[in-house]
């Protein structure tokens, strides 16, 4: 198995600590002028998101994590998971509401996401960056208001909720960047 | 950016230029002798702690080791005992595998020796030369038990090294388990006292335990026992380690020794004794104190930038 040594880390590095993945955030190496050499590191759980904070005497090494990402199609949600499918292999894999995260909003039938894997296990969705989406419930339109000012709360098909401007109705379409959550144009459906 | 530009901007370059000038300048006016040493010695230090880099001199069929110093030390003491009088050296030093936002594996030191003076009167003149050259405050003066006391509500020298830890574990500090009570209070001091130190005016911690004394002289009539060794801090961050010199050649062989077993029990290379310093030590070191302070931190410092590679031309990615 491949091990990271203390002098190769750096930010994004994956490593396992305790049987779980983590990615390195930040990597401050420390040492006094007449002392022993340690590694502060900020570590985020792949798992939970959550940051771990540890020191590391430097020279000290840790096991890779066998994290790849890989590109698959969204299929279909069953109530508890929602199922993906690697398109050249066919492959399934069904993922849990945890790791679905808040993709889960954005996500339409045939959308191809970035799953990244841990051992082969699904951790975390990244969808699209952009999406075209139908509004399917919002307050009326306001005829002429094209310009800038005001804007209303719309829900779209996929359950995910963004400000939008007046003029837009129920049943346009509109292309949001997933990774704000905002409104970005008008989109033919 | 691109990798062939400079990592620090021109006005840093500058800045380093009107600081060396400043600095010579100020040792010029005290008369203290500006001296240059090899900086690839045949031998090196035998610290625990420090890797250094070695290579190899090619003399017909035979191979020499060379080392390129750590630090100007061992030479300038070789140059005192000579008779040399005060003296002063900008150079550069080098530590194997120390690279951080506040290290780079190259790097430049300022380190100046003083006959007849002891940690005290150094501390002073250093506090003077901060004043003059970044126009600090006047220097706040701490024990090494003192700030422990003040900032932790530790005393470093009763505290048993299972306190220490419970104390780490209490601040959520999640660090490894450490035998060794110096490495856990070096361990304390980085991590939580450090960043508190120095923030209004520079902070000279002075009296180390005699088993962080490096080489300085141990006062064993002092309750407790105490190595006159000092450290400033300016903005949480250590800037120079001075000592009142260690002049007896048989203490120093001894420490010499200590080191060599500490790294053959930790599986280090072993490093060769510095027979030519115990030697000067022998013919008579004067009694001295000397201080080494790292200038690139000094500039990050005085620039007011968090990263040393933002005043170096060169960092190590780019050298």
């Amino acid at each position: 198995m491949t091990t990271y040594n203390t002098n190769e880390f750096r930010a994004g590095l994956k490593i396992t600590i305790d049987g779980d993945p983590y990615a390195i955030v930040e990597n401050e190496f420390v040492k006094p002028g007449k002392g022993q050499a340690f590694n502060r590191v900020k570590l985020r759980n792949l798992k939970n998101s959550r940051i771990l904070e540890r020191t590391f005497k430097s020279g000290e090494s840790l096991p890779e994590a066998d994290i790849i990402e890989v590109e698959m199609q969204y299929l279909y949600n069953d109530g508890e998971f929602w199922h993906f499918m690697v398109p050249h292999t066919f492959e399934q894999h069904a993922i849990n509401k945890i790791a679905i995260g808040e993709a889960k909003k954005w996500l339409k039938e045939q959308d191809v996401c970035a799953v990244t894997l841990w051992n082969n296990e699904p951790l975390t969705v990244d969808p699209p960056n952009f999406v075209v989406l139908k509004i399917v419930e919002t307050d009326p339109g306001v005829r002429g208001d094209t310009a800038a000012g005001g804007s209303k709360a719309a829900k779209l098909e996929t359950g995910a909720v963004v400000r939008v401007p007046l003029f837009l109705n129920e049943g346009d379409c509109i292309k949001v960047d997933t990774r704000t959550g905002e409104y970005l144009s008008r989109a033919k459906g | 950016m691109e990798q062939w530009q400079p990592s620090a901007s021109l006005s840093h370059l500058r800045l380093r230029a009107q600081v060396l000038s400043q600095i010579r300048q100020f040792f010029i006016e005290r008369q203290v002798l500006e001296v240059e040493t090899p900086i690839l010695s045949q031998h090196t230090v035998t610290d625990l702690h420090i890797d250094s880099f070695k290579t190899l001199y090619h003399q017909g069929q035979q191979q020499r080791n060379y080392y390129l110093q750590t630090s100007p030390e061992y030479a300038m003491k070789r140059l005192l005992a000579a008779g040399s009088g005060p003296i002063f050296q900008i150079s550069k030093a080098f530590r194997n595998s120390e690279e951080g936002s506040r290290h780079n594996p190259e790097f430049t030191l300022l380190e100046w020796y003083r006959p007849g003076f002891n940690h005290f009167d150094l501390m002073n003149e250093m506090d003077e030369l901060l004043q003059t050259v970044a126009n600090t405050l006047p220097a706040e003066r701490l024990t090494y038990q003192e700030v422990f006391q003040h900032t932790l509500h530790l005393d470093p020298y009763n505290s048993t090294l299972a306190q220490l830890h419970l104390y780490a574990q209490q601040q959520s500090l999640n660090i490894p388990y450490l035998e060794n009570k110096d490495a856990l209070l070096q361990l304390l001091l980085t991590h939580c006292i450090e960043p508190q130190l120095g923030h209004e005016r520079p902070l000279f911690l002075y009296h180390f335990p005699t088993s962080q004394a490096a080489l300085a002289k141990i006062n064993q009539t002092s309750v407790p026992a105490v190595a006159e060794r000092f450290e400033v801090y300016i903005r949480g961050i250590e800037l120079a380690n001075g000592f009142h010199e260690l002049t007896d050649p048989t203490e120093q062989f001894n420490r010499f020794e200590t080191d060599q077993r500490l790294r053959h029990q930790q599986g280090k290379t072993t490093i060769d004794i510095d027979m030519r310093l115990i030697q000067a030590l022998q013919q008579g070191l004067p009694p001295c104190a000397g201080v080494a302070l790292g200038l690139d931190r000094w500039l990050m410092l005085i620039a007011n930038t968090n990263r040393v590679d933002e005043v170096l031309s060169f960092a190590w990615e780019r050298a």
